[in-house]
């Protein structure tokens, strides 16, 4: 009878911890080993699911330096971060990573696995997801609660509520749409623990990548953003751009509209809309962007947006906090010298 | 070594088109909105034209899943140069419930049955923004992906593909089968002429149900309401460029 008992709670704590709520975030590393900064508005994501996190780190090298910058986040519940470190995962494509991150989670059961909107995450996520049958979740803006989610569709023009029935939730997070964690705060202190993570891949080798090398902050982090659009005319008048937003070193950067793109007048990670960067700075600067609705996506969440247009109807008017009429190619140089003097 | 495409494409509303989310909250209005063919999709459809005119490419076969308003989508890809299309048939509130899962499951079966080595997909559709359909596919399959393509160079049963990447791009290799979908600086798609539309309406066309492909489309999800966004309170304006300087200085911006 006694023996039972003791059997009978043995079986229901082995039950419970089997059972247990939790959830991995896939941290990102990037150049020389720091981590994303998508990673730490994915932090937010999770922290709001309120359950225990585990993170884990793919990369080739330094993935301890990646963890101790994560440790941290010690308001964040991170119980445990998980490193995958070996030289097999250059380039980090999906046909290593996938069966890896397919092992964590059969031997930890976690019941909803994010990470931040970046192209990594897009690339293996949606792949793992059709590996254990679920319905992944794209982009999310909001945590309803542990099934239910929000997202934008239509490019921003409608916003989705629905609840995910499947008992793994593999979703991406909206890194504009959750604040990025702070560090401190908490006495939580993560473990580091080594995966035993060997790829093996035949179907896929890495072999370049051209990074665009740039002294000015992140689209996604730089805190004012001046945009340039068709009605620059060249890749030289772009330069009128970079002068204002090197007067705020460290904190502004310049962005593009996809016509400008297509026209070649910058570099096409610079592109913001629905089929470039989704980014919502302080002080978004439209200059001489129309305000298709495929830009509004990638900009409208700005906290303040100003637009410079030499035609007074296009409709990015519509949406600006302020917006000045005129030619700016008299109105950028007027700009630049006054603020020089502010 | 020619290789056949299986190009995948979905009929959307169209990408200039306002849209409204019905008062009710339970959807779009669709009725009586123009839909055309996925912009990305379109890409990836050039694409394997471009190469079956290169002789890389023996076969080309379009597919969509959806309404018999798919096969309108479908005529014009075989008007741009598909050789036959494949309409599998999923229509009312099936079609409606209709997600990534799915409709990945019904592509995969396809490429399977039809033994084809590439599968070219849009990288998403402009309608649900999933951006997940070809990643999925090729996780079923267990084949290689290449996706956001801005770059695809065939030979010797390898697919040598630029990708852009946040912060840049990157080249990879992957070997054929595999999947790949298109970003917008794939190509510039072209435009189907007169004759070329007529041609198409006797180019063969099959029809298959999820069943036939032994598939199962049941949704993983509910959708509980939709919504429109919060209107920004837009519409200021200021008169000169001392007068913005101000205004952003009194909310510290500058």
């Amino acid at each position: 009878m006694y023996s039972r008992q003791i059997l009978s709670r043995l079986t229901t704590s082995t039950i419970r911890s089997r059972c247990f709520a939790s959830t991995l975030v896939l941290a990102e590393q990037i150049e020389g080993g720091k981590l994303a900064p998508v990673t730490l508005n994915t932090l937010t994501a999770a922290a709001q699911l309120k359950q225990d996190i585990d993170c884990v780190i793919f990369g080739t090298e330094k993935t301890n330096e990646t963890a101790n910058e994560l440790k941290k986040f010690t308001n964040c519940n991170i119980k445990k971060i998980l490193l995958a470190e070996n030289a097999g995962f250059k380039g980090l494509l999906s046909e290593s990573v996938t069966p890896i991150l397919l092992d964590i989670q059969k031997k930890n059961n976690y019941t909803h696995i994010l990470g931040g909107s970046s192209t990594f995450a897009k690339g293996v996520l949606p792949r793992l997801a059709a590996l254990l049958d679920v319905q992944p979740i794209s982009d999310i803006t909001a945590v309803i609660d542990k099934s239910q989610y929000s997202r934008f569709i239509y490019a921003g023009n409608a916003i989705l509520k629905l609840k995910s029935n499947d008992p793994v939730q593999i979703i991406t997070v909206r890194g504009t749409a959750f604040e990025a964690a702070k560090q401190g705060g908490g006495s939580g202190e993560a473990q580091i623990e080594k995966v035993n993570s060997t790829p093996n891949n035949d179907l896929s080798e890495f072999v370049s990548r051209q990074v665009q090398q740039s002294e000015r902050p992140e689209l996604a982090s730089a805190r004012i953003i001046f945009s340039g659009g068709r009605a620059l005319k060249s890749k030289e008048n772009f330069k009128l751009l970079y002068d204002l937003a090197d007067l705020f070193p460290g904190q502004a950067t310049v962005g593009a509209s996809r016509a400008a793109v297509d026209a070649g007048y910058c570099a096409n990670d610079l592109q913001i809309g629905q089929t470039g960067k989704i980014v919502a700075p302080d002080l978004y600067v439209a200059i001489g962007i129309s305000g298709a609705i495929q830009h509004i996506a990638g900009m409208k969440d700005s906290k303040v947006i100003v637009a410079i247009n030499k035609d007074a109807d296009s409709p990015i008017f519509a949406i600006a906090d302020y917006g000045l009429t005129g030619d700016l190619f008299k109105v950028l140089p007027e700009l630049t010298e006054k603020l020089k003097k502010k | 070594m020619a290789i056949r495409i299986l190009v995948g494409v979905k009929r959307a509303i169209d990408y200039a088109v306002k849209i409204q989310v019905k008062s009710d909250k339970t959807g779009v209005v669709t009725e009586g909105v123009k839909h055309s063919m996925n912009p990305f999709d379109e890409i990836a459809v050039e694409e394997a034209i471009r190469l079956k005119e290169k002789k890389v490419a023996q076969e080309v076969i379009a597919i969509s899943c959806g309404p018999p308003q798919c096969q309108e989508t479908l005529r014009t890809a075989l008007a741009l140069g598909a050789d036959r299309a494949i309409h599998v048939e999923v229509a009312g509130k099936d079609y409606e419930m209709l997600q990534p899962l799915a409709i990945s499951k019904l592509i995969a079966a396809v490429a399977k049955k039809e033994n084809v080595d590439l599968v070219l997909l849009g990288k998403l559709a402009i309608d649900d923004d999933s951006n997940q359909t070809g990643q999925m596919v090729a996780g079923l399959l267990s084949w290689p992906q290449a996706v956001f393509a801005s770059k695809v160079d065939i030979k010797d049963k390898k697919a040598e593909v630029m990708r852009e990447i946040d912060g840049g791009s990157e080249t990879i290799r992957v070997k054929l089968p595999a999947v790949i979908t298109a970003d917008l600086r794939l190509n510039q798609p072209r435009f189907a002429n007169l004759p070329s539309i007529q041609k198409a309406k006797k180019k063969p066309m099959a029809k298959m149900s999820p069943k036939d492909l032994g598939v199962d489309i049941k949704p993983h999800q509910e959708y509980l309401s939709y919504e429109e966004p919060p209107k920004r309170q837009g519409g200021g304006r200021v008169a000169s460029v001392d007068e913005l300087i101000s205004k952003l200085k009194e909310k510290g911006l500058i």
